[in-house]
């Protein structure tokens, strides 16, 4: 590596800074002793979930301690290259797998949690999800009206606005191949302020433009006086008659992967699980929290998504620029929600080593396949999983270690779906001009038109591990609902047999979301920890009234 | 022009030979490997290769990057199993494990003649029988030869491709400077 790579840059770090300043910061790794903490709120994960609770109970005048598994990293570690990236700031160095391997899972694990590493796009919760939890869970003060004014809130927050910049050209192929067809595209959302566009997103933003929790919430809660531990493990919850104690850690090694030989137990009055939809559900299933109705750990959903890859005759370049600008809902909204799968086409990052590990096969048609990145265009198809009774997801459940491993079995419903999505996205990217589409598939073949590309995919042998099936968005497993036969969590985000430990993060979805769901996180969250703050500290919130 | 004209064609009879006697193979490579790890109390520090894997990856990786990793650059080979076993060490203990076996399992010659179908050592091996190899697990009827396939696959081309070196020849020139003024 050249020292060129590895410089630092000269861009401030608030973060740091913060630290200096006297941030109360704890890497477990570190540790000589064990330790025992007390305070009002323990929360479990730093990511969309864990750093709203933490910003709104900390502002509330309550102490917060936040347990994160992964490392603390900050802009001036952030180097944009993926071989540091990967194992840094990932689970499983950006290659966690389901059970059987046949989906890859990208999901964050450090400070800031998926929010450090996610491509910033962001969505409301699409009003047909949350009329189905209505109609099919009965979720109620779930709709799109009750839920407006805290998307409002943290829109302003994390600076959501509309993209007013170019898209680059992989997401401008998207839109050109798309209205070619009659196809509605629109202009995704992100959560940046004073965005340099050069695409980076997804290896940690080196200029802090990203408003992660990494740079909002978490050094807000920091500021009122929170804790935060790092490389520490939240391990199994202390309860008995129904009221949860202690919270037992490990702290980590200093690679971060393995225990170390610390230990760490946080007193709380209050414990929030937020660990995201793998973690939390893992967290509650290695407490043997009760669970009567045996609904932990299931329906955990995916948006399972199948890929496309194309060559265009001009440049691409796919790394540089906003990832992800443009998006079409059309195969989600021209479809009932509860009828074949549908999917939201959008397209992705094109770095070296995403798109290496991606695209299948070996030797020479691989190497000529990279040699061409420059020219290629991608696409990506996240399927809507969880609205049909053929689309349960997966079940999380532990290994021998205890740690957690989740089951998602692809069945002829999902792969339906992904048949019509690899035709939907060759037909866009023809229509866009690409000369060559490839579906990402084992047996490797390109084709040089629609009409062959049409045939040849309605025959292709989809299958697990010969069709690659990836995942950026982990959610369910302890679902909201006001019936404990049913849901894990209350309508207030509380789990139902433990008085006091509350779930506030995407594992709460009883579906997936049928879009990228930072947004959905940040906005129930705010509304489930506001609500916790009132009734915590009445008084405290009226004086500020 | 991409193509994928070297897509081996395997008969449905050689599948099934293979299949089967992978199936039993595996079965018993399982059973050795256990039997032989289960007494150790400690697990292996994490990411390190012994010398077998590393003559394995060092095997497989010219064949699976070729046309892309520079034939006959022992500092680039060198650099490129450095990439896998360092990649192999940000895996959790139960994945480290997995892979673990799945090198055992090619390092043991009854299961590498067995299952991999590789009949010399791996230094020895001939580059068109790694390929077959390779072939043959990508395309097996077995998910589990199928996921083994994926595994090899992963860590090799995130060790290439995320090196530098590699970057030239895909046009990609690297991240941009932050430098300011």
């Amino acid at each position: 590596m050249t020292a060129a790579l590895l410089r630092q840059t000269p861009l401030p770090d608030p973060f740091r800074t913060g630290i200096a300043g006297g941030w109360k910061v704890i890497d477990a790794s570190a540790l000589k002793a064990d330790l025992t903490l007390e305070t009002d709120i323990a929360i479990v994960g730093t990511g969309a979930g864990g750093g709203t609770a933490a910003e709104i109970l900390s502002a509330a005048g309550l102490s917060v301690v936040m347990i994160e598994e992964g490392p603390l990293a900050t802009s001036s570690d952030f180097h944009m290259l993926e071989r540091e990236a990967y194992p840094q700031l990932y689970q499983e160095s950006a290659a966690r797998k389901t059970r059987d391997k046949a989906i890859n899972i990208l999901q964050g694990r450090c400070v800031g949690g998926g929010t450090t590493v996610n491509w910033t796009s962001s969505f409301r919760t699409p009003s047909t999800t949350l009329a189905h939890w209505s109609r099919e869970f009965g979720i109620a003060g779930f709709t799109e009206t009750d839920l407006a004014p805290w998307f409002e809130r943290v829109e302003r927050r994390l600076n959501i606005t509309q993209w007013q910049v170019a898209p680059n050209e992989n997401n401008d192929a998207l839109r050109r191949g798309a209205q070619a067809l009659g196809i509605p595209v629109a202009t995704i959302r992100r959560n940046v302020k004073g965005c340099w566009n050069i695409g980076y997103c997804g290896v940690g933003c080196p200029t802090n433009a990203k408003q992660s929790m990494l740079v909002t919430a978490i050094p807000e809660a920091l500021s009122n006086g929170a804790t935060l531990l790092t490389r520490t493990r939240a391990w199994t919850l202390d309860h008995s008659g129904g009221h949860v104690t202690a919270l037992n850690c490990v702290g980590l090694d200093a690679h971060g992967t393995d225990p170390g030989p610390r230990r760490i137990v946080v007193r709380a009055k209050t414990f929030i699980a937020a660990g995201g939809a793998i973690g939390t559900p893992a967290l509650l299933l290695r407490s043997a929290a009760p669970d009567p109705a045996a609904i932990v750990g299931r329906r955990t959903f995916l948006h399972p998504t199948v890929v496309s890859a194309a060559l265009m005759p001009h440049s691409v370049d796919g790394y540089a620029g906003a990832p992800q600008t443009v998006y079409s809902d059309h195969f989600l909204d021209s479809l009932p929600v509860d009828g074949p799968i549908g999917y939201k086409l959008e397209a992705p990052p094109l770095h070296p080593v995403l798109v290496a590990t991606t695209l299948c096969g070996d030797g020479a048609a691989h190497a000529r396949w990279m040699r061409e990145l420059p020219r290629m265009q991608v696409l990506i198809a996240l399927m809507r999983d969880g609205f049909h009774a053929q689309s349960e997801g997966g079940t999380v459940s532990l290994q021998g270690d205890r740690t957690p491993s989740l089951d998602y079995p692809l069945n002829d419903y999902f792969w339906d779906g992904a048949r019509r999505a690899l035709a939907t996205m060759a037909e866009i990217q023809f229509a866009a001009g690409a000369t060559t589409v490839m579906p990402v598939h084992v047996s490797g073949e390109s084709y040089a038109n629609w009409s062959q590309a049409r045939s040849a995919i309605a025959a292709l042998p989809l299958k697990p591990l010969a069709t690659p099936v990836v995942s950026a968005h982990v959610m369910g497993g302890c679902p909201l609902g006001s019936d404990p036969m049913r849901a894990a969590a209350d309508l207030d985000g509380r789990y139902h047999h433990l008085d006091n430990l509350y779930v506030f993060d995407g594992s709460l979805f009883p579906t997936s979301i049928g879009a990228n769901p930072q947004l959905s996180i940040y906005g129930i969250v705010a509304r489930l920890a506001s609500a916790l703050a009132q009734r915590l500290v009445p008084t405290r919130m009226a004086l500020h009234d | 022009m991409p193509d994928s004209t070297t897509s081996p064609r395997i008969s449905r009879r050689t599948l099934l030979k293979a299949g089967i006697a992978g199936g039993a193979a595996l079965l018993l490579a399982r059973w050795l490997y256990t039997s032989t790890t289960a007494s150790q109390s400690t697990p292996p520090p994490s990411g390190a290769l012994d010398g077998h894997a590393r003559a394995i990856v060092g095997a497989i990786a010219p064949v699976m990057l070729a046309g892309a990793l520079p034939a006959g650059d022992p500092v680039l080979l060198q650099e490129l199993v450095a990439g896998v076993e360092q990649a192999i060490a940000g895996l959790p203990l139960a994945v480290r494990k997995e892979v673990g076996q799945l090198f055992a399992l090619l390092s043991f010659s009854p299961t590498r003649v067995l299952i991999a179908g590789v009949w010399s050592p791996w230094h020895e091996a001939a580059p068109a029988s790694i390929g077959a190899f390779l072939d043959r697990w990508r395309d097996s009827r077995l998910a589990l030869l199928r996921s083994a396939y994926g595994a090899l696959h992963q860590l090799v081309f995130a060790a290439w491709y995320g090196n530098p070196h590699a970057w030239p020849a895909i046009g990609y020139a690297g991240p941009p400077s932050l430098e300011v003024g």
